[in-house]
């Protein structure tokens, strides 16, 4: 009977996720089409799916798992540039601007779970805080290395060099990577559809890995480490997996992120884009995948609605995620529900 | 409990939608029965870098204001929008213009930014005028985006130049910040021209916005290289820390600055005799005696409560740039951004202006502003011509 | 010589995360949250300090007293309205209020001094030490900050160990359930706690300031990010390995940029923090909880 009841509620979970996105996509399309969208929400369409991505990548990390990450923008970073230096020399390889962005998106998640997995293996062994700023550690190792890293590519292949450019490029080369002053530009090929698709793998693996053996054995060791490694389940193992998937999903995402800007530097995947993220999966619940993908798309809309009030733009910004936050864990929320739940009872009982 | 927590996310992404739909509705009816230019651009005026957004948007207001009161046959609408000095928040800002219905747009204040908007710039067909964006990436290949201020590498080039020429240092040392395109972009051309020009570059170290604060190995490493000239290709802020530290070493180089260098005097508390002797290369100056600049200054002063630098100089500019472009164009507000676009591009670089930051200024084809800096250096607290 | 004017620097940029950190850590100890918003009030002490002694022109002891005040207050007024409703939730969520306070922080900063950044005037003045012919120069802030540090980090010792409130502090970061039914007014305990974070905090803004005067709305949140990573390298709760932490910190970071390379000091300063904290895994002076049953 329980097991049938969990089985229902992970399935409820499916739906409700799979649901918000395509009810979303479809509205969004209608939208385009009758040309009733504000080019304000249509230039926002690519970030707010690659945030989505990133918030339920996240959520792996901390709701799932348990650990807390302050550095899931570096994973963003590697994804990025990877991504830009993929699609730049596969552009003749590849004409097809789709299946590129899709090499280069496999490309880009690919070098974020290598990432992942120099990052994983010394820092899950810690705990706590202690993980967190080494997350953030990490983070901003990352965001230093790549912002002293030149990348070009010529007839002879791709050209590295670090601090200084050290190589000389022939002619028709092309400098992808440009050390401090970032990646310039860029073709931009992501679209919003391929932001959509990307959306739908990602909750497809990620769901489908929640709510399988492997997903029951990640959440166990969050709840219960010792009774965890008692029954059998190798923590280091499912630690790192968890947290080398939730990475690569990160490197996606950030490919579809740095392809829908002519432009990006290091700086953007800093410290305060990680808390960002990490804001839509606490916002969103913890554990929840569909809250974090509607925190990750409410939260990123809001500054630009609270454009009309200007100079008091990011101060009600923060005023609201502060009445948000607390909302969500207040009395007045329970009390709320109490109160439903008595309405629902009187009415069964008449 | 979810459910409550679906519910209030729910009815704020309707909220947030329809208010989108609501922004798009007013997109058409833009120009049509509008009698003044509508101009926009983006900028940081909230972050670590709001002082150039807001400086930019206080100089570009003043601008505004006077031409209005002039009441001539040209009016314009200002509107700045906040982008946090984020490429992404760029291209929502430059959006949320663009539903405002900008025709003219002032592309964005902080260089990464404005690569981003100036894509976008040129696939609407909107016109750009940037006060500040200084890289070559900016321009490069876009006919309807302009700039206002010098590039980086002709700063680089042009004070490497000046160096060489005047003779003023056998053995250099820089320190510019290498998470910034403006730094790192005049320190690679300056470095290149100073190796043509056989200076001798003795010590080269850098720094990130995460360290800003302490410069003490840098100005040690130099000081150490026996430096006699210290070029910091960097904005005031933390050049003035710099200038502080090597005053508790006992390091007295010559200081070599770039515009970004301009507002040291102003700053805030900030004791002048630090400065003495600093020598800079900039288009603007606070404190020179021409009628235009005091105007501007004063009306600066009282109605922002600070003296302009040369962000807000360069805004003020591009407005007026504007202004003699229309009038040359024959332009008039109902005209679409397209077409205002296309008479731009032909009337720009026909056009000779004279404005704060320099006199004759001339435009090529491609967007870049051809005006000489000035070598300025602070004597007695105040610039002097050199 | 060079090695030895490199360390000084390193002490003195150091003493700076350290005094920071020693805030954070007593937040922390306490109230078991990472105050994220202790680096913007740092901030606004700063800015308070500023205003009294550039606009009203009060002696400089005076406005470091009346930036401990507001700090204190806005301290209390903070966890009273932010943090205090989330005593039941989940530690993540007090962290993400924490962010939002600091946001809100800064952009009122914003709104209220604009964006311009001032120029702060040294409160202890313009002396230094010499030693060596004048090869080696110790700056008056410096030494000052050396003290103040020791000072509060001897003074919070004492505190908790040895008097009644201080005790009662313990009991609460042990166990607040128990605490309370020992008569211990837990709520009250933690808003004491936030009311001496803050006004360190004060103290660490002025001090801030007046090593590296520059002052604007985001001044406190790098070095408010580098204070808890010191504190969190000194094992994170504690008083003295704050201190520690934060000076080896600075010396760290000093030493990545002299020896090492500018361009990648900040990776070098965090792949060492990463180093120690996977040898010692509950930081340097930590204490180690294994893990019950």
């Amino acid at each position: 009977m329980k097991q049938s009841r969990t089985l229902l509620a992970d399935k409820r979970d499916s739906v409700i996720s799979f649901g918000i996105v395509i009810i979303a996509f479809v509205l969004v399309q209608i939208l385009i089409l009758t040309g009733n969208i504000s080019s304000s929400l249509k230039g926002q369409l690519v970030p707010i799916c690659a945030y989505i991505i990133m918030a339920v990548s996240l959520n792996l990390t901390v709701g799932i798992l348990g650990e807390l990450s302050l550095g899931h923008a570096g994973f963003m970073s590697v994804g990025a540039f990877s991504g830009i230096v993929a699609t730049t020399s596969l552009a003749e390889a590849i004409p097809f601007a789709p299946l590129r962005l899709a090499v280069a998106m496999v490309i880009g998640g690919l070098c974020a779970a290598v990432a992942g997995v120099i990052v994983g293996v010394p820092v899950l062994r810690l705990k706590g805080d202690y993980l967190a700023i080494v997350t953030l550690a990490f983070g901003e190792i990352i965001k230093n290395i790549v912002g002293v890293l030149y990348v070009g590519v010529d007839g002879k292949g791709l050209h590295f060099g670090l601090i200084e450019q050290g190589f000389t490029l022939e002619e028709g080369g092309k400098m992808i990577i440009n050390g401090p002053m970032g990646v310039s530009g860029v073709t931009k090929i992501s679209t919003f559809t391929s932001g959509f698709v990307l959306i739908l793998v990602t909750l497809f693996i990620l769901l489908n890995l929640i709510h399988s053996r492997t997903g029951r054995a990640i959440m166990s060791v969050r709840d219960n480490q010792i009774a965890a490694e008692s029954i059998g389940i190798s923590v280091t193992r499912y630690k790192l997996l968890a947290f080398v998937i939730s990475a690569a999903f990160a490197g996606m995402a950030g490919t579809l992120y740095a392809m829908n800007f002519s432009t990006v530097t290091a700086a953007k995947f800093d410290f305060n884009t990680s808390i960002l993220i990490l804001v839509f999966v606490v916002l969103g619940g913890l554990g929840n995948i569909w809250g974090s993908i509607i925190a990750a798309a409410l939260l990123t809309v809001l500054p630009e609605l609270l454009r009309a009030v200007n100079d008091y733009r990011m101060l009600i910004y923060a005023i609201l995620l502060i009445v948000m936050m607390i909302f969500n864990n207040s009395g007045i929320k329970t009390r709320l529900l109490e109160k439903r739940a008595a309405r629902k009872a009187s009415k069964e009982g008449v | 409990m979810k459910k409550a927590l679906s519910l209030f996310l729910a009815a704020a992404l309707c909220t947030g939608a329809l208010a989108g739909c609501g922004g798009g509705s007013d997109a058409n009816s833009g120009s049509d029965s509008a009698t003044a230019f509508k101009i926009g651009g983006t900028g940081p005026l909230t972050g670590n870098t709001a002082i150039y957004g807001n400086a930019v948007k206080n100089g570009a207001q003043i601008a505004v204001d006077e031409i209005n009161a002039e009441g001539g046959a040209i009016q314009f609408e200002l509107k700045m929008e906040d982008d946090e000095n984020d490429a992404e928040k760029a291209v929502s800002a430059y959006n949320a213009l663009k539903d405002w219905g900008v025709q003219l747009s002032l592309g964005s204040v902080t260089t990464k930014p404005c690569e981003a908007t100036a894509t976008e710039n040129f696939a609407d067909r909107i016109f750009a005028l940037t006060p500040s964006a200084s890289s070559t990436a900016v321009t490069e290949g876009k006919d309807n985006v302009f700039q206002m201020c010098f590039t980086d590498p002709g700063q680089g080039t042009a004070s490497a130049d000046y160096i060489a020429e005047n003779q003023l240092g056998t053995k250099i040392a820089i320190i510019y910040q290498n998470d910034t395109p403006y730094s790192s972009g005049i320190y690679e051309k300056f470095k290149t021209e100073a190796d043509a020009k056989g200076l001798n570059i003795v010590s080269t170290t850098t720094f990130t916005a995460a360290s800003a604060t302490d410069f003490s190995v840098q100005l040690g490493e130099a000081k150490a290289a026996g430096a006699d000239l210290l070029f910091l290709p960097i904005y005031y802020q933390e050049a003035s820390l710099i200038l502080q530290q090597a005053k508790n070493m006992d390091y007295a180089p010559k200081f070599f600055g770039v515009d970004g260098m301009d507002g040291i005097l102003t700053l805030e508390g900030f004791d002048t005799s630090l400065a003495e002797g600093v020598m800079l290369l900039t288009p603007f100056n606070a404190d020179a005696t021409d009628e235009k600049t005091q105007n501007f200054v004063t009306k600066y002063k009282e109605q922002f409560g600070d003296v302009p630098n040369q962000f807000a100089a360069d805004a003020y500019d591009c407005v007026y740039a504007y202004k003699a472009a229309l009038e040359a164009a024959g332009a008039t507000p109902d005209m679409s951004a397209e077409e205002l676009c296309d008479k731009m591009i032909e009337v720009f670089p026909t056009l000779t202006f004279d404005g704060l930051t320099g006199e004759g200024v001339t435009w090529d084809s491609t967007g870049t502003v051809s005006k000489s800096p000035k070598g300025m250096v602070i004597e007695n607290g105040a610039y002097v011509g050199m | 010589m060079t090695f030895l004017s490199y360390l000084i620097n390193g002490i003195s940029l150091g003493s700076v995360y350290a005094i920071i950190a020693l805030g954070y850590t007593m937040v922390y100890g306490i109230a078991k949250m990472l105050n994220f918003a202790h680096g913007d009030v740092i901030m606004v002490g700063a800015y308070i300090s500023f205003c009294t002694t550039s606009y009203l022109g009060l002696s400089p002891l005076v406005s470091v007293l009346l930036a401990i005040v507001v700090c204190t207050v806005l301290g209390i007024g903070i966890e009273r309205l932010a943090y205090k409703p989330l005593r039941q939730a989940p530690a993540l969520a007090v962290l993400i209020t924490a962010i939002g306070v600091s946001y809100f922080l800064q952009n009122a900063a914003l709104l209220i001094w604009g964006s311009s950044s001032k120029t702060f005037s040294s409160v202890v003045g313009d002396w230094s030490v010499k030693l060596f012919d004048g090869q080696l120069t110790i700056t008056g802030v410096t030494i000052v900050t050396v003290l103040a540090c020791v000072i509060i980090m001897v003074a919070l010792t004492l505190f908790t160990t040895k008097t009644k409130m201080g005790t009662a502090m313990r009991a609460v970061s042990e166990d607040k359930g128990a605490a309370q039914l020992m008569g211990i007014s837990v709520n009250g305990t933690i808003s004491l706690t936030f009311a001496i974070g803050s006004g360190l905090a004060a103290i660490a803004g002025v001090l801030l300031c007046s090593a590296y005067p520059m002052l604007m709305p985001t001044t406190g949140s790098m070095p408010g990010i580098k204070a808890f990573t010191a504190a969190v390298f000194g094992g994170i709760g504690s008083i003295p390995g704050a201190m520690i932490g934060g000076i080896l910190l600075g010396i760290i970071e000093i030493f990545a940029k002299a020896y090492i390379s500018t361009q990648l000091s900040d990776a070098v300063v965090f792949a060492v923090l990463i180093v120690v904290l996977l040898v010692k895994p509950d930081g340097l002076l930590g204490k180690h909880k294994s893990e019950k049953v």
